[in-house]
């Protein structure tokens, strides 16, 4: 019944949104079509790029190239930061050493690494793998470091009391007990990978979806422009979504909200 | 604690020491020995020289400060803005059902675009103008300001609001009086977020569209393949970056006093 309600509730919405942005445009010319496309012209333009193309490739090989780049990128980086940020939470002496380097790196901006990386690896996807690497990184280190300091010190001694092997006391108490807020680091990192391509492709790609959105923009094609933000958002979406799905995957003991 | 050992202060200074000057002295290291040519790794001396230089020298048109004078100018409009119409759109959502209906769905569509998507639009609506970055960064600072104000205000006691109703208090009131005070905290830990995703989105507008500002002047270092500028671009950007940050992180502290 609540689903039937939920699935309704969305089409309101979207037949909404719908209606606000017809009559704006198709039907009082409120905005102007050379400033802002109507649902028509939108519709051609995901026709033209879905069935014949549009900046150096078809709609699904842009949004392969941006997926497959941000998802091997943010693996990567997302694995080199839990782990950092793990080993930092648990040992004091690996936080004092690292920390000063961390700290310093940390307020810079991941999309302010752009230019270096294009210095650095020029316009390919290189660059893009290590700006994505940078973004994707800290938010997963911060995160899974809080994680580890944030439980509760009677599980800890509980298991040293124990006399638990390491490997054990890694594996079954603080790896568990920092799930949640890993998963909370990997979805900002998640996001700010996200981000970053975008801007990375949008500076300088061939293909991928921050490339649809340089090229529409240089032809001053509002509909395409459209298309690429609709794209963005939603393979962005679909990706968060996803993730999610692995984190209830990763601790059935949570009940779902 | 957590049932951690604690180092003696000693046994901290030495290891932060050491991590410190591993990091530093590989960097001089590789930048030394010239394994890579020395404008694509200049050793952190340069750097820092660098960023003195441009403190006193004007490039592409300005000092550093003045570029970081245009970028915090940029930055201020947007997330002004944001906070303008985010903190009363917020209240309003959490005080009428018809606003939440309105405006939740179309908040919730437009907020998965990364605000760097809108550069394009930005770029057809308002040229090459300040109208461009402030928009590029109001769609980074707006939705966690609308997020927290509108959870904030969601969270205070209903019979406060039964109360204030059923004395006749009018919308103004409500909001003002009795949601704002409440919400404050959640507001102020939404314009820390906000505050960082609008520096960072600002940092991206001008690496595209702008023609003066700390992102500018990075992209001509970048263009002249002068690494030893963007690097001081980047310092720069985390510094301000850093100093946002704990202005606000002290606001907040003071607010959770009260």
């Amino acid at each position: 019944m609540n689903a039937v309600k939920n699935i309704l509730n969305v089409l309101v919405s979207v037949a909404g949104v719908l209606l606000v942005w017809l009559t704006l445009t198709t039907w009082t010319g409120i905005i102007e079509p050379n400033r802002f496309p109507n649902p028509m012209e939108f519709w051609v333009s995901l026709k033209q790029i879905a069935l014949q193309g549009y900046g150096n490739g078809k709609l699904h090989q842009h949004i392969l190239q941006s997926v497959i780049l941000v998802t091997t990128s943010f693996l990567v980086a997302s694995t080199a930061g839990v782990t950092l940020g793990l080993l930092m939470g648990a040992s004091r002496r690996i936080e004092a050493f690292v920390n000063p380097v961390f700290l310093t790196l940390r307020p810079i901006p991941p999309l302010a690494w752009i230019p270096l990386a294009i210095v650095w690896l020029g316009l390919d996807n290189s660059a893009k793998v290590m700006v994505i690497f940078v973004a994707a990184f800290v938010p997963s280190v911060i995160n899974s470091y809080a994680a580890v300091r944030s439980i509760e010190t009677p599980i800890l001694e509980a298991s040293a009391m124990l006399g638990i092997r390491r490997w054990l006391h890694w594996k079954e108490v603080l790896i568990p007990a920092s799930l949640p807020l890993i998963f909370t680091g990997l979805r900002l990192s998640l996001q700010a990978s996200w981000t970053t391509l975008v801007a990375a492709e949008l500076i300088g790609a061939l293909l991928g979806l921050g490339s649809i959105l340089n090229q529409a923009a240089q032809d001053i094609y509002p509909a395409m422009i459209l298309v690429g933000m609709f794209s963005v958002a939603v393979s962005g979406w679909l990706m968060t979504v996803l993730l999610g799905v692995i984190e209830r995957r990763a601790m059935p003991w949570r009940a779902s909200p | 604690m957590n049932g951690l050992r604690e180092l003696s202060r000693r046994q901290w200074l030495v290891l932060t020491l050491l991590g410190a000057s591993t990091f530093l002295g590989l960097w001089y290291f590789l930048a030394f020995i010239g394994v890579t040519p020395q404008k694509f790794l200049p050793t952190p001396l340069d750097v820092v020289q660098r960023f003195f230089t441009l403190s006193t020298e004007p490039f592409v048109g300005m000092t550093l400060f003045g570029h970081l004078a245009s970028s915090f100018h940029r930055f201020l409009s947007g997330f002004g803005l944001a906070v303008a119409i985010g903190v009363p759109l917020g209240l309003l959502m959490a005080t009428s059902k018809v606003v939440d209906r309105i405006v939740t769905p179309l908040f919730e569509s437009i907020r998965f675009v990364a605000p760097i998507a809108w550069i394009p639009f930005a770029a057809l609506w308002f040229g090459t103008g300040m109208g461009g970055p402030v928009l590029i960064i109001f769609m980074g600072a707006f939705p966690p300001v609308l997020i927290n104000t509108y959870r904030g205000s969601k969270y205070v006691d209903v019979k406060y609001l039964e109360a204030a109703w059923t004395l006749g208090a009018s919308r103004f009131r409500v909001m003002t009086e009795v949601l704002m005070p409440a919400a404050v905290p959640s507001i102020v830990a939404g314009l820390r977020v906000s505050a960082g995703l609008g520096w960072q989105s600002l940092v991206g507008a001008e690496l595209i569209a702008a023609s003066s500002g700390v992102g500018y002047m990075m992209v001509k270092g970048q263009q002249s393949i002068d690494t030893s500028t963007v690097m001081s671009g980047m310092l720069a950007i985390g510094l301000v970056g850093l100093l946002i940050d704990i202005l606000l992180r002290k606001l907040q502290e003071r607010v959770s006093q009260c």
